[in-house]
């Protein structure tokens, strides 16, 4: 039932409790000498994402948008925020100013460059996604550990409203929540998007630290007496971190285009000084028909990033878990 | 079932708190922008907005259980929401139901050929092109294809559910059903054309989830010792990929269709809105817009309840497939 | 004796992958099987005993499998067949049967299914008189009230109950070459006797003939004509059965002898284990395999890699070979 999805989750969860088998060799057989054996479970996962081409791929696309967006604000021929071209936009006519000297793509619907609107739009868009995914796992973690320090009724209650929340659409749950707002802007937007993955993050660290408690290397670290602070720091946490950064990297990617979505359907910045890609797909909307390249650019630019960040959250899940290597 | 009695009562509960939270509150919510001081003291004391919080909630409660969710503000001003969502629900299952059949039809062949060619051309291009498929933005996927297919090429139309010149008797509310029903052939067709690029774009995302789950669990089962036995036993190879490689790597593929429920619902929004598809849908987006509480609260109740109803009818079939569930049921 | 039933000739087994280290799994081994005769393959996990039984059936994976050498089963070459002409053979003339009996059955199809679909293909029965016959297979290999089982699912069986399924299915088509893939390990110790005396039972008497493949020396005391001892891939003794407890040769089979408790050893004798494990072993190429766990290894074993020579009737790989019978050394002491 509601579990359906959680039960996805927690399969994810459920890697990061199998920890100390990942030093098992592909036959399932010990690595013949003593050594490789003690490699810990980052180390054989990155040396399995390093020959990944899949990861290769997806890392060289965020890369090139990383450094897009550090680079925008010196390449950026004019300001974005500027009507330079407006005296070529008419309304009436649905003419928009064409590619020329000095602007290679031409202006939007406004007459600001966009060119140079593509090229800061990778600054917002790139905020967009880390603060989206950083409010939903800092949001998860809180409820997460709660649920999980607590135990008893306030995990339960706290995981029914999870479960609840997750049987809700995410579109339509975004929705709800840029609802809450009187004034929109991109804030609300980012905000939306966030919460959205709130629950997701919240179920999926609850279920790691679960599994990775309960799982016999933290038992037989126990029986050990090893001391509390380095069970935590040492078995735990390490090894809860693989589904948390596999989902973040995947959330990236969500948050890029629910941002987009959510600008489709209205929600978000009456202002558009900004440039955002999202947004500036959402707002290309109207052009569509008479004026398609004012969706494209922004459209090809949200499609690369989108699958650099899901190449390389899928080859990183892979990486963490062996049986699925494919 | 207590399961999804238990999703009824949290959901409630956010819904009610939700509506208060809403900006200017209930009032707001049912009024939209248009209420004068006077109507919203009025509706104020009405709604019992004075009383206290757990008398309110129950109150929303009695109303909900009857249906009762107020009156659209901005989709179809002065229609009860509730009426509204139902004319226009079936709009959204069929394009749903469309969606998804064309993503099973194609997915799960085109899954398992891969998964038998592992590492080959159709397998690369395949889980390259599910990793692309999910990084479209949908509506911008319905739009592409609106503009090549419609507008340039002019092969189908660009949006709607039924030319405006074919008079079609309503039966169902599925229009292609409709038609097959009353054996208005071209009403049917015209309606299997309005239907095609809105569910083709809908069907992008189940596609590619559906496609890569059967792709691994083919894999997997592909690994698992009964298929070993059944090649020990010199089996044709139909019946080893019909009874014994499918019939298992089926299970989780049925898993994943209930989770896209949620997938689908969302992408329903926004395919809608691009095809002025009149389903519930373009309902929600227009709504949002106008700030039609009433219809919005109907919607996201009617999604969260379909989408556990989809997942407790995923699950009773599991217990179809898999006989190991169906001894665990019988004998608690 | 005739020609061999099965004959098999320098079988090697290479698994590569990519980026690894090929692993060599069955290493030119060569033995025959006479029908009716039951021949055991003994020893440790990993020393290729299973691989070797995949191999002749033609059940390795066909990528990153490399088989070479030569299978030929009533004369005919099985490495080179097509796996539709396999087919042919499988299930018919050659069975098998697998170690876990639970995950070697098809979860979400009925037991009955699963017998009558080997005999609906080989013996061309319809699925009426394929019925009626896996209820008689059933009943043959002592699963009460077959009528009722041939629609339960193998979750529903109890381990010994699958296993005789399983032994069911490879059995329908009264197969020429019955091979058991450590059948018993996965059982609990009192059904593990009774799955051995089916065993037995259904092919003395028959020209069934039988490869049982086991770790265990109890398994191939109850039941094999031959044994042949593998180590590292290769195979580094063979001998008849009474031979082999009489007298073990190699120093490895005397261990594997020595590390079994036996009910009538002297009361408080220890039982001697072999020292350390498969992963201590040095490729055949440099020596000796078993040289680091060998007890009467020589500098030889090092560097000089022993061949299977004849030694008392059987065959021997050693460079220095145990002299005395185990009891009567244990006897002594």
């Amino acid at each position: 039932m509601t579990s359906s999805r959680a039960t996805k989750i927690d399969r994810l969860a459920s890697v990061a409790a199998r920890g100390p088998e990942f030093e098992v060799g592909p036959d399932g057989q010990g690595s013949p000498n003593g050594h490789d054996a003690g490699v810990s479970l980052a180390v054989s996962a990155w040396r399995r994402l390093r020959r990944n081409p899949v990861f290769i791929v997806g890392a060289v696309m965020i890369g090139l948008f990383v450094l897009l967006a550090v680079l925008a604000p010196f390449i950026a021929p004019h300001d974005p925020a500027l009507r330079l071209l407006e005296d070529q936009v008419s309304r009436a006519n649905n003419e928009i100013p064409p590619p020329q000297d000095g602007y290679p793509l031409g202006g939007d619907q406004y007459g600001r460059d966009l060119f140079s609107r593509m090229l800061l739009g990778s600054q917002q868009t790139l905020l967009v996604a880390a603060l989206a995914t950083v409010i939903g796992l800092g949001g998860g973690l809180v409820l997460g550990t709660l649920a999980g320090a607590f135990g008893g009724w306030v995990d339960s209650v706290v995981m029914r409203i999870v479960d609840v929340l997750l049987s809700i659409p995410s579109l339509l749950l975004a929705v709800s929540i840029g609802a809450l707002f009187a004034e929109q802007s991109q804030f609300t937007v980012i905000l939306a998007v966030a919460i959205v993955q709130i629950p997701i993050f919240a179920r999926l660290l609850r279920g790691t630290m679960l599994s990775v408690r309960e799982s016999d290397h933290v038992l037989a670290a126990k029986a050990l007496g090893v001391k509390r602070r380095a069970i935590v720091f040492r078995h735990i946490l390490p090894n809860s971190l693989g589904p948390v950064i596999v989902q973040s990297t995947l959330v990236l990617a969500i948050a890029v285009l629910d941002a987009a979505a959510l600008s489709f359907l209205g929600l978000g910045a009456a202002d558009d000084s900004t440039p955002e890609w999202g947004q500036m797909l959402g707002n290309a909307q109207d052009f569509f028909d008479s004026q398609p390249h004012l969706a494209f650019w922004p459209a090809g630019c949200i499609i690369v990033v989108a699958l650099g960040f899901t190449l390389v959250g899928e080859s990183m899940r892979e990486a963490l878990d062996p049986r699925q290597r494919r | 079932m207590l399961q999804l009695a238990l999703v009824v009562v949290v959901l409630s509960v956010l819904i009610f708190g939700w509506l208060r939270l809403l900006p200017g509150g209930p009032v707001s919510a049912l009024l939209g922008d248009r209420g004068t001081a006077e109507s919203r003291a009025e509706l104020t004391d009405a709604l019992g907005l004075n009383d206290p919080i757990f008398v309110q909630y129950f109150a929303f409660l009695g109303r909900a259980i009857t249906g009762d969710f107020g009156t659209s503000t901005g989709v179809s001003p002065g229609k009860p929401a509730m009426e509204l969502f139902l004319e226009r629900f079936p709009a959204t299952i069929e394009l749903s139901i469309a969606a998804i059949l064309i993503a099973l039809i194609g997915a799960i062949p085109l899954g398992y050929l891969a998964a038998r060619r592992r590492g080959g051309w159709l397998d690369n291009a395949g889980v390259v092109g599910s990793m692309i498929g999910i990084s479209i933005p949908i509506f911008f996927l319905a739009f592409l294809l609106k503009y090549i297919l419609s507008i340039k090429l002019g092969w189908l139309p660009t949006g709607g559910r039924q030319s405006a010149d074919i008079e079609a008797t309503r039966v169902t509310g599925f229009f292609v059903l409709d038609g097959l029903l009353t054996r208005e052939w071209d009403a049917a067709w015209d309606a299997l054309e309005h239907l095609l690029l809105p569910a083709l774009a809908l069907a992008s995302i189940p596609f590619a989830v559906i496609f890569r789950i059967t792709r691994a669990s083919v894999l997997d089962v592909m690994d698992e010792d009964y298929v070993r036995t059944a090649r020990s036993k010199g089996l044709t190879r139909r019946i080893i990929r019909d009874r014994h490689i499918l019939r298992n790597a089926m299970l989780p593929v049925v898993t994943t269709v209930g989770l896209q429920t949620g997938a689908l619902l969302s992408g329903a929004v926004l395919t809608e809105t691009v095809f002025s598809w009149q389903g519930v849908g373009q309902a929600l987006a227009i709504g949002f817009e106008r700030k039609d509480y009433p219809v919005l609260q109907v919607v996201i109740i009617a999604a969260a309840m379909a989408y556990v109803l989809v997942n407790l009818l995923v699950d009773l079939s599991y217990a179809v497939i898999d006989p190991r569930i169906r001894t665990a049921q019988k004998v608690s | 004796m005739g020609m061999a039933l099965l004959e098999v000739r320098d079988l090697s087994v290479v698994f590569r992958r990519r980026g690894e280290e090929p692993t060599i799994a069955v290493d030119n081994i060569s033995f025959d099987v006479e029908p009716g005769q039951t021949v055991g393959l003994v020893g440790e996990s990993g020393c290729g005993k299973s691989v070797t039984s995949l191999a002749i059936m033609g059940l390795l994976p066909s990528r990153g499998a490399e088989v070479s050498g030569s299978v030929t089963f009533e004369g005919e070459q099985l490495l080179g067949l097509s796996q539709r002409q396999l087919d042919e053979r499988r299930g018919r003339d050659l069975g098998m049967v697998f170690q876990d009996p639970l995950s070697s059955l098809n979860p979400v199809v009925p037991i009955g299914l699963q017998i009558t679909e080997v005999l609906e293909r080989h013996r061309r029965m319809s699925r009426k008189e394929a019925k009626v016959e896996g209820e008689h297979l059933l009943n043959r290999v002592g699963i009460p009230d077959p009528n009722r089982r041939l629609d339960e699912y193998p979750h529903q069986l109890s381990g010994g109950m699958r296993q005789r399924a399983l032994i069911a299915i490879a059995l329908a088509c009264r197969p020429r070459l019955l091979i058991a893939d450590e059948p018993t390990t996965a059982l609990d110790v009192t059904i593990q006797a009774q799955i051995l005396s089916l065993l037995s039972e259904l092919v003395s008497g028959t020209d069934t003939a039988l490869i049982m493949i086991t770790h265990d020396l109890g398994v191939v005391a109850g039941l094999c004509d031959e044994v042949n001892v593998m180590y590292g891939g290769r195979i580094v003794e063979r001998a008849q059965r009474h031979a082999l407890f009489a007298e073990p040769r190699h120093p490895y089979t005397h261990g594997l002898l020595a590390s079994i408790p036996r009910l009538d050893a002297p009361r408080g004798e220890k039982l001697v284990p072999i020292r350390g494990s498969v992963v201590d072993n040095i490729a055949w190429s440099r020596g000796c395999a078993f040289a680091p766990r060998c007890p009467n290894q020589l500098e030889q074993c090092w560097s000089d890699p022993p061949e299977l020579v004849e030694d008392r009737g059987g065959m021997l790989r050693c460079h220095n070979p145990v002299e005395v019978a185990p009891l009567a050394a244990e006897g002594t002491r």
